[in-house]
């Protein structure tokens, strides 16, 4: 189960997992877990454009989250646009519905796209992976204290200096290029539970930031192994093993977090 | 109490192991304009939702003409607290006005001209005929209350409760309210109980005073409600009434003042 | 003429099924779309749609229809939703959005279950992209009852849902039973929403569920309007996308035409989208500190 393309396969998915791991920390600090939710489906679309094309696949992937992180940024600019940005999103979906459905292996490409394919990863697909990954370490380590500071006291980090609406631009920005390398192994729908499940489940465990960005990558980590020998084992879906075993972690987290906290101080007073 | 129209009878409320209202006890009859008065968390609302059927009591019983309210009665009329409307909910003011009328009925029903006329005839009495086509999710507060004053007086109610109504509004709302309240209270003989924390605004047109405090009221006319030993007993600590240019304000005692020294200084002065 | 229809347009079996039902879906998902943007549920019509994904999978798996398995699963999850009391403006919370993974995580592998032991080519493409032109004739009465059953019962319950939506305590006050008013209004929607996804897919069925009502409310102030504007928007988006599928035949590059879905979509967004080139959109009327002079001037008759 190590060696060969497998062995690629190990590689690939444990970066995946370290990138989600984290920016699944800042995301669930933020708030802005609906990045992770919207910009997938841009990917979908570019993916499948690229693929159509002929184009490198992780250009399409890359273009289209740019686009849809941009998307986002503006958007969320204008009072009342919940409704047009998930009506866009949706329409990505659609566009990606049109570019699967001109190949010739629609189904089989709209499955892989959707929930995910991680083996048969070839070394020229491993090498874009890893680049990516180590662009957005890169760029978290350099921003890592502004966005700290921003993400988790705002106000402050305005008094600061710290520019808000360029630390959540070059935030959508990193979150772009995570989506770019997590949307080909876990599926455009599946990467909200690789990214917020684990971060979201440690959030509830501890408080302290440092403890929970680790406690993330662990569980996304060990989310993506056991994903990776279930299924390597029983031929079912890796974005079926992250999709439960993400929801399971959340759950176990929240019961952890309601146990250790003793009964609910849900006793409120009528005000 | 005899042909009252709205008969508590030692209405007690527990929530959540707390006490919110103890012993309370008043009639209303029709025509007639209550205040119902007090600070925040006295249990104002609470006890509105008492008469309206959506609290039960602990103790006590809240008659309407001597007997317990029957489920789908329209006789009592009432106007929440600010309502959060969005703005792009597809009503207008006349189409909630109308819903005033018949709201609560199932099925479908034809629009008639005697419907409308009546809807524009009440929203001309609150004087809100100008932007009877306007969405209701884009007025003003004050424009709103006048908008729900008359979605419940359209159904003819004997009763009329509000919630604060006066809260978050500016001195020329707040009067313009108030007129038009007491002028379709009186024109249609409807008893209304209005509650609010203060009580300077409804002084012109109140009939009688029902003083919630620490769970327990004081009822009666104003002048003999609104003095410092009724107001001090119900808040269980020592108040000062004050009065000023026609203006009344209850203030409690700064911490540290002895009951017994004040009551002294209080008796001294009076005598 | 022939340049717009095609030949055989008007001729072909499945596209008069298409036309039929897709319309009778249009309007129901159209008007159950006004009140559930209305209620702030977009967000619960938008789980529906996942978890009908899963239900879809689901039937698929074991050689069910689809339909049944939008339908059950959709109904399952509304009567969830409704046990454990969904309030009303929830937004998009992460505990939903995480749950909701593990049900697609589901779908994936009902779906690769499924394309296992199946012959059935195309069917995770079908589940969730739909395909209105191979409907199975059998199903037919049953789509259309059910979206009948719908709308009638939204339409039944139309004034009860918008006095709950301005005021719950009002409506509970006038003896409205608001509880059971909601489940039966999250179970017509858990039926649009099958029924929307079977014409246009379970990933894209919000689209036809929001997109005609969000349009509709920013052109239309009243509720009757709203509604009638919203089934307009559907329809013709319905029909434009049959007739260019359709078209779509004859086109590059595949030769056997784009999706229905795809045209849908985009000319529902595209509508959304025109509505906001009405800028500078005034208010019927402009707001002025006069309040306390027209009740004086109203109290003057009386």
């Amino acid at each position: 189960m190590f060696t060969g393309v497998m062995a690629n396969t190990w590689i690939t998915a444990t970066m995946v997992a370290v990138i989600a791991g984290v920016m699944g920390f800042f995301a669930v600090l933020r708030g802005s877990t609906f990045a992770a939710h919207a910009i997938p489906n841009g990917a979908f679309a570019g993916a499948a454009g690229a693929g159509l094309l002929g184009l490198n696949v992780f250009a399409g992937l890359a273009v289209f989250s740019v686009a849809g992180a941009l998307g986002i940024a503006a958007l969320s600019r204008r009072a009342r646009s919940d409704v047009a940005t998930a009506l866009t999103f949706v329409m990505m979906l659609g566009i990606g519905a049109l570019f699967v459905s001109w190949s010739s292996q629609y189904a089989q490409e709209a499955y892989s796209l959707l929930f995910g394919e991680v083996f048969g990863v070839s070394t020229g697909e491993v090498l874009p992976i890893i680049g990516f990954g180590l662009a957005c370490i890169a760029a978290i380590i350099v921003m890592f204290r502004p966005l700290m500071l921003s993400s988790a006291l705002p106000e402050v980090a305005a008094a600061r200096g710290v520019p808000a609406r360029r630390m959540d631009l070059a935030f959508l920005l990193v979150m772009a290029l995570a989506t770019s390398m997590t949307v080909p192994v876990v599926g455009a729908l599946l990467m909200f539970s690789l990214m917020i499940g684990p971060a979201a489940a440690a959030r509830s465990l501890t408080a302290r930031p440092g403890l929970a960005m680790a406690l993330s990558v662990v569980i996304a980590l060990v989310t993506v192994w056991i994903g990776i020998a279930a299924s390597y084992q029983s031929n079912w879906p890796l974005g079926f093993f992250v999709g439960v075993l993400g929801a399971l972690f959340y759950l176990g987290g929240k019961g952890y977090a309601a146990v250790r906290s003793g009964a609910p101080a849900g006793q409120r007073a009528r005000a | 109490m005899n042909g009252d129209l709205l008969t508590l009878n030692r209405v007690g409320v527990r929530l959540g192991g707390r006490e919110i209202l103890r012993d309370v006890s008043f009639g209303l009859r029709p025509g007639q304009f209550t205040g119902l008065i007090g600070p925040n968390g006295a249990g104002k609302t609470t006890l509105l939702r008492v008469i309206l059927g959506l609290q039960p009591v602990t103790s006590g019983e809240a008659l309407l003409d001597g007997a317990p309210r029957p489920a789908r009665d329209s006789s009592i009329g009432y106007v929440p607290q600010k309502l959060v409307i969005e703005p792009d909910v597809p009503l207008r003011v006349r189409d909630v006005v109308s819903l005033g009328l018949d709201g609560h009925r199932f099925g479908i029903r034809l629009p008639s001209r005697a419907r409308r006329v009546l809807v524009s005839d009440m929203l001309t009495a609150v004087g809100a005929q100008r932007y009877a086509d306007a969405r209701v999710g884009e007025l003003s507060g004050g424009e709103q209350q006048r908008v729900m004053i008359a979605h419940a007086l359209i159904s003819r109610p004997r009763l009329l409760l509000l919630d604060e109504p006066l809260a978050n509004l500016d001195i020329s709302s707040e009067q313009g309210i108030v007129s038009v309240l007491a002028r379709l209270a009186r024109a249609e003989h409807v008893a209304v109980l209005l509650s609010a924390h203060d009580m300077n605004p409804l002084m012109p047109v109140m009939d009688r005073i029902v003083y919630v405090a620490a769970g327990r009221v004081a009822v009666g006319d104003t002048d003999d409600v609104v003095q410092p030993e009724v107001l001090s007993r119900l808040y269980g600590q020592h108040v000062d009434v004050i009065r000023v240019h026609g203006r009344i304000l209850v203030v409690a005692a700064p911490e540290g003042v002895d009951e017994a020294e004040a009551a002294a200084e209080d008796a001294g002065v009076i005598r | 003429m022939h340049y717009v229809f095609e030949p055989g347009f008007f001729a072909s079996g499945p596209v008069r099924v298409a036309l039929a039902v897709g319309t009778v879906i249009a309007v129901t998902s159209a008007v159950v779309g006004v009140f559930t943007v209305t209620r702030g549920q977009s967000f619960a019509g938008h789980s529906l749609a996942d978890i009908a994904t899963t239900g879809g999978s689901g039937a698929f798996l074991i050689g069910v229809n689809q339909f049944w398995g939008y339908l059950a699963f959709g109904a399952g999850a509304a009567a969830f939703m409704e046990m454990i009391g969904i309030q009303r403006r929830r937004g998009r919370d992460v505990a939903t959005g995480v749950v909701l993974g593990a049900a697609l995580g589901l779908a994936a592998l009902f779906l690769y279950l499924g394309t296992q032991y199946s012959t059935t080519t195309g069917a995770s493409f079908t589940i969730l992209f739909g395909s209105i032109f191979v409907l199975t004739p059998s199903t037919v009465p049953v789509l259309i009852a059910s979206a009948l059953v719908a709308l009638v019962t939204v339409l039944a319950l139309a004034r009860v849902l918008l006095l709950s939506s301005l005021s719950p305590d009002i409506a509970a006050a006038r003896g409205v039973p608001v509880r059971a008013v909601g489940a039966a209004f999250l179970m017509a929607l858990a039926v649009s929403v099958a029924l929307s996804a079977v014409i246009i897919g379970a990933v894209l069925s919000t689209a036809l569920l929001i997109g005609p009502a969000a349009t509709a409310l920013r052109l239309a102030r009243s509720p009757v309007r709203a509604a009638i504007t919203a089934a307009a928007v559907g329809v013709l988006a319905i029909w434009l996308g049959i007739v260019l599928g359709y078209d779509s035949y004859y086109w590059p590059p595949a030769g056997r035409g784009w999706p229905v879905s795809f045209f849908v979509v985009t000319l529902i967004v595209g509508g959304y989208l025109v509505t906001y080139l009405r800028r500078g959109e005034r208010r019927a009327d402009p707001q002025t500190p006069q309040e306390n002079v027209d009740a004086e001037q109203a109290c003057s008759p009386a």
